[in-house]
């Protein structure tokens, strides 16, 4: 009960105080009020007077009769910023100055992520922004703190970040496994997602095996994979180049097809042929067996 | 009787004009500091951060008009978004009053604090000393000097940055992330 009689004496002091610190001749404001919030504006207007509330952002004026305050009724001022209140009456001006901050409840989270698609197994590949507004669009510069997710079908991973001016960053890998992942962002009761493509890296290996078919030999790769096993998509270019005596005989381009890809070639006997794509050289194979 | 001015003369009397209206013109902009060793993650080239402070005062500059004329058309060179929208707003609200407002920037203390890692967006703080004119119905009211720290977030569009968040907030309001 102590303990309560204290809290409340020292928020009515806080209150005053506030109350004090706006005010300015007989116009009192508090110094802070909540988006959205009621509040009341008290004058000591001795006749009529107006009273303007004004900010780039947002304008309200105001008749004032002498004497009366002015009621400010909830959702009318709900833009934050710094605002001027002046109260002009016939022969003198008043002035006072005061914050009206967002309100602290988040009611959307806007979030960049980016790329939208990237290899797999990149160390801090993906980056997610996310800017938290309250209901009124304010940007909520009180620190909160921010969950981001990166889901796919292995372990998910997450981090908390808290905002600083409103605004939260995280940077992630992406993950050895190629597919869409889930990035996720959530602050309080609100959440935001994006889609993350997460496609194979560079091949790896490249092995290719020929044989013989009349006058031509035919080339074909093993599946094409990257460094983590992920199939490499289709239609990425695989070089096969045959050569004789040093000299370039024939180049071939062929794009991967159901991970594989292959080609025929003149069956010259001492030529070799070899195989590429990207900057992966893969293994020679000489005709003739010599 | 006339007076003869001779040539060198007329010369000198232009360029006291010119010299004139180039000092008219320097009062005229506001003062303006620049810290940008706290931006990050991403680099910050010289030429962002240049192009970035030129937009943002621009900004200023086209919301001083839009809101001194009640023309809305005018904040679109430099803002999009939430902060377009506001502002329209309160120019329809000014129409509504008959009341305008004007807006002289005097000083900018900038001080970049973010350029995200994808490189779409940036925040600064201003602190910004300005004067503000409030005329109702064509009658001024009072001219107020007035000290704010305003956010603002902007973002690149196809020829400049554009200011897409853009609210003040009290001194005492600023913690949280690598703090």
């Amino acid at each position: 009960m102590k303990e309560r009689t204290i809290l409340l004496s020292v928020s009515i002091m806080a209150a005053a105080m506030q109350l004090a610190a706006a005010e300015s001749g007989g116009l009192q404001v508090p110094r802070t009020v909540e988006a959205g919030s009621a509040f009341s504006i008290t004058t000591s207007a001795s006749s009529k007077a107006v009273l303007y509330i004004v900010s780039p952002l947002q304008v309200l004026r105001r008749d004032v009769e002498p004497g009366a305050s002015v009621d400010i009724g909830s959702g009318a001022l709900h833009n934050a910023g710094h605002y001027l209140a002046l109260l002009v009456g016939p022969s003198s001006t008043e002035k006072a100055e005061f914050d009206v901050v967002a309100a602290s409840q988040p009611a959307s989270v806007s979030f960049l992520a980016k790329p939208s698609r990237l290899p797999v197994n990149l160390p801090e590949g993906i980056s997610g922004v996310a800017y938290v507004f309250d209901v009124f669009r304010n940007l909520v510069l009180k620190p909160m703190p921010v969950s981001f997710k990166l889901s796919d079908s292995g372990t998910p991973q997450t981090r908390s970040v808290a905002t600083r001016n409103g605004v939260a960053w995280v940077k992630m890998n992406s993950a050895p496994k190629a597919g869409a992942a889930q990035f996720q962002v959530s602050v309080g009761s609100v959440a935001n997602k994006r889609v993350v493509q997460q496609v194979p890296g560079d091949p790896c290996n490249l092995r290719m095996s020929a044989r013989r078919s009349g006058e031509r030999v035919v080339v074909e790769t093993e599946p094409v994979r990257d460094c983590s096993g992920n199939a490499v998509s289709d239609g990425t270019i695989v070089t096969f180049t045959q050569t004789y005596n040093g000299r370039s005989e024939a180049t071939v381009d062929v794009p991967l097809k159901r991970d594989v890809a292959r080609t025929e070639l003149p069956a010259r006997e001492g030529s070799v042929i070899s195989v590429a794509t990207g900057v992966v050289m893969g293994n020679e194979i000489r005709l003739g067996g010599r | 009787m006339k007076a003869v001015i001779p040539q060198s003369g007329k010369a000198i009397l232009l360029a006291g004009c010119i010299s004139a209206v180039l000092l008219l013109a320097a009062f005229e902009q506001p003062a303006v500091q620049v810290d940008a060793s706290a931006a990050g993650p991403r680099t910050l080239e010289v030429q962002t951060r240049a192009a970035v402070v030129r937009d943002y005062l621009q900004a200023w500059k086209s919301l001083s008009g839009a809101l001194q004329e009640n023309r809305a058309d005018l904040l679109d060179a430099s803002f999009v978004g939430v902060a377009r929208d506001k502002l329209a707003d309160a120019i329809g609200e000014q129409q509504a009053l008959g009341l305008k407002t004007q807006y002289r920037d005097v000083s900018h203390n900038l001080k970049i604090v973010f350029y995200s890692p994808e490189g779409l967006s940036i925040q600064l703080l201003d602190t910004v000393q300005y004067d503000l004119q409030i005329v109702d119905r064509d009658h001024e009211q009072a001219t107020q000097h007035l000290s704010a720290r305003y956010v603002a977030v902007l973002t690149p569009t196809e020829v400049r940055w554009k200011v897409r968040v853009f609210q003040a907030q009290p001194d005492t309001l600023e913690s949280g992330q690598g703090k």
